[in-house]
């Protein structure tokens, strides 16, 4: 697995970051920081800015204040001479090619087999040969175990094999930090289990550095390194998932923890 | 009971589809009506079929046609030139590019087409002059507009600048029909917007915008018929000036409209062709078509018959 995606994994440091819109603060004042090769979930009740965060560390949302790091460079400004410029749109997408995403609603392109939604990336943004690109393509395919659909759509897949395809676009790019906004909440519950089994093996094998909004306590409490539990636009904590996830820490995670286990 | 009793002796069951007798006896009513149509059309002397049929090849309405032709692919280009700029500039997100692409839209959709044919063939009158340079400084170049301004100009102008304004609302909403989600899915691969509008975006949008072009350009074709007000022959035109001699109204313009049938017929089945391109990735799970299951229901009613 490790071969393939044969990536650098990065850290994120993500500082007092805060998101408004139409007078409504989403984000208050939101820090936090993720090791390299590390996994951190990030959970919290619908409406906590969870989403919302994970769009700003690749800038598909600006911020309004605070640092955003991956690595050692600032998500959408540039440092010159004590001042942050805002990066143009060629350099912000030079930084967002460093940086995977996955959806909830998968977002494969339905108008491209599998095989070109894992290619387009690569050859249109990176501009790598067609060859090379398409032999890496059909072995991340292999990998998530999607190798016979390469010359299928998306529309012909069930959502469990949709979002492993679209796991797999991601790492076609050899991110450096995969984003997952909710991966299965757009599932059926028998499908969910094959999408976290991939997210549990890039974790494992392949030691990439991921932030995952979830609402799988399960999947967070076995996978992640650590796990952020966020309320109302602010961290309420972070740490270990055993430390995170335990009723005894505050009633809002207590009545969280509640009403996920039903 | 006597459910079980059935189901134990014979396991497997033969289905019998439903019968629909009145389907039959609708084909034959609309047969019968076609032919009585048909005898009507071809019988009746009046018609002047061998007139029709002596001018349709007649090189003066074969030249008239090519120009019908080329004006509306012309017209077409432009206008689709015009409308994806116009578009993109309507869902942009300066302020600035939203209004200026709604003002060209509202005047060059709120005033009829003939109107700015004669318009722009007339330009002449209103700035007898063009020239090209900086404002009130000498200018660099400067010609008779009458020179610059010939009727095919004017009718490609006028035409193509009035069906950019009508292709710009229709690629707006392909555009606008294309989820949000695509164009964040594009954005975190590390698309620049253009390569996102051209790959992502506009190749899903076609699926919206094919039907309504396909509508536009058979507008277009006839509308190209305006232009004889600025006497270039067209299809129509050529049709008027040879029945202005002869006065064989009905048929002349019977002959026009066996072209302008067979360009349309030809113009629906491409745009078919088109639909089907563009419809990947949709159609392809639901198996049908919307073609193929045209043949699939005829295929089924054939072999009941």
């Amino acid at each position: 697995m490790s071969a393939i995606i044969a990536t650098t994994s990065t850290s994120v440091t993500v500082e007092d970051v805060r998101k408004s819109y139409h007078h409504h603060e989403v984000l208050k004042g939101v820090s936090f920081t993720v090791p390299a090769n590390t996994v951190t979930s990030i959970l919290g009740p619908s409406g906590s800015g969870k989403s919302t965060l994970l769009r700003c560390i690749n800038r598909l949302i600006p911020i309004d204040g605070g640092t955003i790091r991956v690595g050692d460079q600032l998500i959408g400004y540039e440092n010159r001479g004590g001042r942050y410029h805002e990066l143009s749109d060629r350099d912000l997408c030079r930084q967002r090619q460093r940086i995977g995403m996955v959806f909830q609603n998968f977002n494969l392109f339905p108008h491209m087999t599998v095989l070109a939604n894992l290619v387009e990336g690569p050859q249109v943004v990176q501009r790598r040969p067609r060859r090379e690109t398409e032999t890496e393509a059909r072995e991340l395919l292999a990998l998530v175990g999607l190798a016979e659909k390469a010359d299928q759509y998306p529309g012909q897949l069930s959502g469990g094999q949709q979002q492993r395809v679209a796991i797999a676009r991601a790492l076609a790019m050899k991110p450096e930090l995969i984003l997952f906004d909710e991966p299965t909440s757009a599932l059926d519950p028998e499908l969910v289990g094959e999408v976290l089994d991939v997210m549990r093996r890039l974790a494992d094998e392949a030691r990439t550095t991921m932030i995952v909004v979830t609402h799988e306590i399960g999947f967070a409490r076995e996978v992640s390194d650590q796990v952020v539990f966020m309320a109302d636009g602010v961290v309420e904590a972070a740490g270990a998932p055993t430390v995170v996830l335990d009723p005894d820490h505050s009633p809002r995670i207590r009545s969280f923890l509640a009403r996920g286990l039903h | 009971m006597s459910i079980t009793e059935r189901t134990t002796t014979s396991p497997v069951a033969e289905f019998v589809p439903r019968r629909h007798p009145w389907r039959i006896v609708g084909i034959v009513v609309v047969l019968l009506a076609a032919l009585a149509l048909a005898a009507v059309v071809v019988l009746n002397p009046r018609f002047q079929w061998n007139v029709v049929f002596h001018y349709l090849f007649d090189p003066r309405i074969l030249s008239g046609l090519w120009m019908t032709i080329f004006l509306t692919f012309i017209a077409m280009v432009v206008g689709l030139v015009i409308g994806v700029v116009i578009a993109v500039m309507r869902v942009s997100a300066s302020r600035t590019l939203r209004w200026s692409s709604g003002f060209y839209i509202w005047f060059f959709r709120g005033t009829p087409v003939l109107v700015q044919l004669v318009f722009w063939y007339n330009l002449g009158y209103l700035f007898p002059d063009i020239s090209i340079g900086i404002p009130f400084a000498d200018p660099w170049f400067t010609a008779r507009t009458n020179d610059l301004i010939t009727p095919l100009l004017a009718a490609i102008l006028g035409l193509g600048l009035n069906e950019g304004a009508y292709l710009a609302e229709i690629i707006r909403a392909g555009i606008l029909s294309v989820s949000s989600g695509q164009r964040e899915a594009a954005t975190s691969i590390g698309m620049t917007r253009a390569q996102s509008f051209r790959r992502i975006v506009l190749p899903q949008a076609m699926r919206v915008i094919i039907p309504p072009t396909g509508n536009e350009t058979i507008g277009m074709l006839k509308s190209t018929s305006l232009v004889s007000v600025i006497a270039l022959s067209d299809l129509m035109y050529s049709a008027q000036s040879i029945y202005s001699r002869t006065f064989e109204v009905i048929p002349l313009l019977l002959t026009a409209s066996v072209w302008y049938l067979v360009l349309t017929s030809i113009l629906s089945f491409g745009q078919s062709k088109i639909e089907d391109h563009f419809g990947r990735g949709v159609t392809a799970e639901a198996g049908l078509s919307g073609r193929n299951g045209m043949l699939h229901m005829l295929r089924r009613t054939g072999r009941k018959a």
